[in-house]
């Protein structure tokens, strides 16, 4: 039932290549200590946080096998909890993110215990009605403020130490949080936790004829990657000031899926590459008179068609190919 | 006044009206959504824009080709089941073989498509469309007042359901249907042509669509958006009645349509959501569906 | 095919069925390496040999369910290989596949109708009921609700209305009782007598010994011996050691 069965191969190899992996993380992290000086903050902090949010959505459907369609639930909904409590109730930046992620965490409870009843598309169906559900929620509850959304979000002081108002404060914060994310799922993928996902991936009837309760370790992950997109939910609510309808649309639950899709799903690092390049593209096609939606579709039909493995996934296929 | 649990009759009638023609809408789509996902094994996302698509259809021969209502009723489910037959022959034919989310995934790309470029060429706001002259009016049923264009669409919904219906579980052709549902090697094997089957098949399913939304034309407007988040209304249909069963999604499909209605009167703040709920009970109490087998 | 005595005397010896180094693939794996042998009009022929030998696959490769074939199978002289699927049935072949294949959601009366009528000659409903009188009265049972044998015959009794001249049948006599086997031997001795030309896969050689002519016998995905039946006897050693039994 995995997406990704004729794409396991690109999965990231933990301690094989380790010394070369460490390299590269740690390539990549001084670039991005070093990327507010030469790009937009508020454009890299947009980038971080929608790669979280995809790296919390290919904890699933990438080493679990779950494709949820439901995803901005907890992204947006989350993104609507922080702006609240700091807004409204004047809490710290830091219990702001706190609460996005306990409710965002509680919410992934009860669409997990729900969805995982059924399997494939059925679990795609129901967690895209279940965030409907939420979408309606967001749109009639009065703390929202409907299609205004709430406006005007603080964004305080982080531990009482460090103003969030500077950008590039702001900045260093998120990437904070996003390397901590990414650290998580890092490790929750090479754990045995992480192995016997793969293995419900693989093949879910033979892990349970090996005593695992799969739907257990389905509901884990669930909850995990739910608290993740809160948490890069809020995150954006700080970012931005603002939580809006937009961020519980079924149409970002479907762009985080392209994001993964892109960049390739089941490898730790396709997430980020595919939320760096959808971003880029939306900004630029903002500037266009080029309508998005059909833009992202004609993405999405072509990665559907020809470039199942995603950016990554093409790429580390083609350097074990060499390899081997 | 004369009331019924408290409601005025008009109002409670109204409602129930409403739901039922939303009902018939539901059953209409999730009627296609079950052909399709019986023979194809894809949840046909792009089956909410197709709806749309049949809707803008009608509208473009009426204002610009001078095709009114009745003709549109012809055309557009016919427009609509050639465009599916093609996006199948072309896009989706190619991925019956992995796992069945890439068809999920990839009707969700061709209703981004279709709503994207509606809405860039004829922007968010509806366009009307008249109702046809002979269907204007309505009765006087003494408790409501029955306008006439709202009748003939339950009835017309209900005759092509169970039209269907029959034709799928009572004659030859539908044999065929369920016969290549079941076992499309072996129904190849006896030689029949499957893959022109499943072409058409889905182009039925989506002329279905079409069908529907040339019904819902003088009701809700003309608008890009139209298809877009009713379709996530009807997979919670299909999700509670289980794909199993033709008859199963009709029959979901017309009672989730009344039960909306009911909380309209009785807690309208809920009846956006009502199914969902519903969807999530169903799910604690029988995974399968009410009218589904486990596969 | 009613008129089976015609086409006996006129066609006996003529062959309806060559395949010559036919290899088959399903994805990666190789499954048939080099299968040659031949039908002749009217002969019922088995394939015997051990489980994974390739009898199967040598049946789903005239049919064309399978990945990839090459290597070439003759059909009264036309190539099947690269055949649309769905035609070589139509050229009147038939498939009774080991599963049996009734449909759970048709009726008797449905599965038995559902095959296409190929070409003329094929068995009335009637006389298919003469021959499987289990089925008569049965008509609007779902197919799946009949007992293991009657489903057989079932299987069976749709491919002889399509009018197919040359029928496959894998393993018919699997799982069924011996009273049951003894009635399809009866039914396949009948179809012979009609004209039939017949392939039957079989584990189960005392049943093939009774109606067949010759038996094929395959190894690891190729035909390594042909045994005429009169000689089956003075085999029957040779035979013990192909299938170890």
């Amino acid at each position: 039932m995995s997406v990704t069965s004729n794409s396991t191969p690109v999965a990231l190899r933990g301690s094989a290549n380790g010394a070369g992996t460490v390299m590269i993380a740690a390539v990549l992290l001084l670039l991005a200590v070093a990327a507010p000086f030469v790009l937009y903050p508020v454009f890299l902090m947009k980038v971080l946080c929608f790669a979280l949010f995809a790296c919390a959505f290919n904890l699933l459907i990438g080493f679990a096998g779950l494709l949820s369609f439901g995803h901005a639930a907890f992204f947006g909904g989350a993104a609507y909890i922080t702006a609240h409590v700091v807004k409204v109730w004047g809490w710290a930046p830091e219990f702001g993110l706190l609460a996005a992620v306990v409710v965002a965490a509680g919410l992934g409870l009860v669409f997990g215990l729900i969805a995982i009843r059924r399997q494939g598309i059925y679990f795609a169906m129901i967690t895209l009605a279940l965030s409907q559900m939420v979408f309606f929620l967001a749109l009639q509850l009065p703390f929202t403020h409907g299609e205004d959304g709430i406006q005007g979000v603080p964004r305080g002081t982080l531990f009482g130490l460090f103003d969030l108002n500077q950008p590039l404060t702001m900045y260093y914060a998120v990437l904070a949080i996003f390397v901590a994310g990414f650290a998580l799922i890092w490790r929750t993928v090479h754990s045995p936790f992480g192995q016997v996902l793969k293995a419900i991936r693989e093949n879910e009837p033979r892990a349970v004829s090996l005593g695992y309760r799969t739907d257990r370790y389905k509901l884990v992950a669930f909850v995990l990657s739910a608290s993740l997109a809160g948490l890069a939910g809020g995150t954006k609510a700080l970012v931005f000031q603002l939580a809006s309808l937009t961020d519980v649309t079924w149409q970002m639950s479907g762009e985080v899926v392209l994001m993964t899709l892109l960049g390739g799903m089941g490898t730790l690092l396709g997430p980020v590459v595919g939320a760096g390049l959808v971003v880029t593209l939306e900004s630029y096609l903002a500037s266009t008179s080029l309508p998005v939606p059909v833009v992202i579709g004609c993405i999405f039909v072509v990665c559907v068609l020809v470039f199942r493995r995603g950016i990554v996934g093409e790429v580390m296929n083609y350097l074990g190919k060499n390899r081997a | 006044m004369f009331q019924l649990l408290g409601i005025p009759p008009q109002a409670l009638f109204g409602q129930l009206l409403l739901g039922l023609i939303n009902g018939s809408f539901y059953a209409l789509l999730s009627l296609g959504l079950a052909v399709i996902f019986g023979m194809l094994n894809v949840i046909n996302f792009a089956h909410g824009a197709l709806y749309m698509v049949g809707a803008f259809v009608a509208w473009l021969l009426l204002t610009s080709v001078g095709v009114g209502y009745w003709g549109a009723l012809v055309l557009a489910p016919l427009t609509v089941g050639l465009l599916g037959i093609v996006l199948e022959k072309t896009m989706l034919s190619r991925l019956y073989k992995l796992d069945h989310l890439y068809g999920l995934l990839l009707t969700f790309g061709l209703a981004l498509i279709l709503e994207g470029a509606f809405r860039h060429q004829y922007g968010v706001s509806g366009q009307p469309y008249p109702i046809p002259d002979a269907l204007k009016g309505g009765q006087n049923l003494g408790f409501m007042f029955l306008p006439n264009y709202r009748a003939w669409v339950v009835i017309a919904s209900l005759t092509i359901c169970f039209g269907t219906w029959f034709a799928i579980e009572r004659t030859k052709l539908g044999a065929y249907l369920r016969a290549a549902t079941e076992n499309p090697t072996l129904v190849q094997a006896f030689g029949i042509n499957v893959p022109v089957m499943v072409s058409l098949t889905y182009g039925f399913g989506v002329a279905l669509a079409g069908l529907a939304g040339v019904l819902a034309a003088p009701i809700y407007q003309v608008s890009p958006l139209m298809g877009s988040n009713l379709i996530i209304v009807v997979f919670a249909v299909v999700v509670i009645g289980g794909m199993g069963s033709i008859l199963g999604a009709i029959v979901t499909g017309l009672g989730l349509g009344l039960l909306e209605g009911l909380t309209k009167i009785f807690y309208p703040e809920a009846s956006n959501i009502v199914v969902f709920v519903i969807m999530a009970i169903v799910l604690l109490i029988k995974p399968a569906g009410l009218f589904g087998r486990e596969r | 095919m009613p008129d089976g005595a015609m086409t006996k005397t006129a066609q006996v010896g003529t062959a309806m069925l060559e395949i010559a180094d036919l290899h088959g693939f399903y994805g990666e794996s190789h499954v048939l390496h080099g299968v040659s042998l031949e039908v002749r009009q009217g002969e019922v022929v088995t394939l015997l040999g051990r489980n994974g030998a390739g009898k199967t696959s040598t049946m789903r490769a005239i049919m064309g369910i399978m990945g990839k074939r090459t290597g070439s199978i003759r059909f009264q002289g036309t190539e099947l290989i690269g055949m649309a699927q769905h035609k070589i049935p139509r050229l009147g072949i038939g498939y009774v596949p080991e599963e049996r294949g009734i449909f759970s959601s048709l009726s008797v009366d449905e599965n038995l109708t559902l095959p296409p009528v190929v070409k003329e000659g094929g068995m009335t409903v009637p006389q298919i009921h003469d021959l499987f009188p289990n089925l008569k009265g049965r008509g609007s049972t779902q197919g799946t609700r009949l007992s293991g044998g009657e489903q057989q015959m079932l299987a069976i009794a749709r491919i002889l209305r399509t009018g197919a001249t040359l029928i496959l049948l894998d393993e018919p006599t699997e799982g069924l009782a011996p009273v049951i086997i003894e009635q399809i031997g009866v039914a396949v001795r009948a179809l012979k007598q009609r004209g039939f030309t017949i392939v039957l896969v079989e584990q189960n050689f005392r049943f093939a010994a009774t109606i067949a002519d010759r038996h094929y016998v395959m190894e690891e995905g190729h035909v390594v011996d042909m045994i005429p039946n009169d000689q089956l006897e003075a085999n029957m050693d040779k035979l013990h050691t192909y299938l170890g039994v």
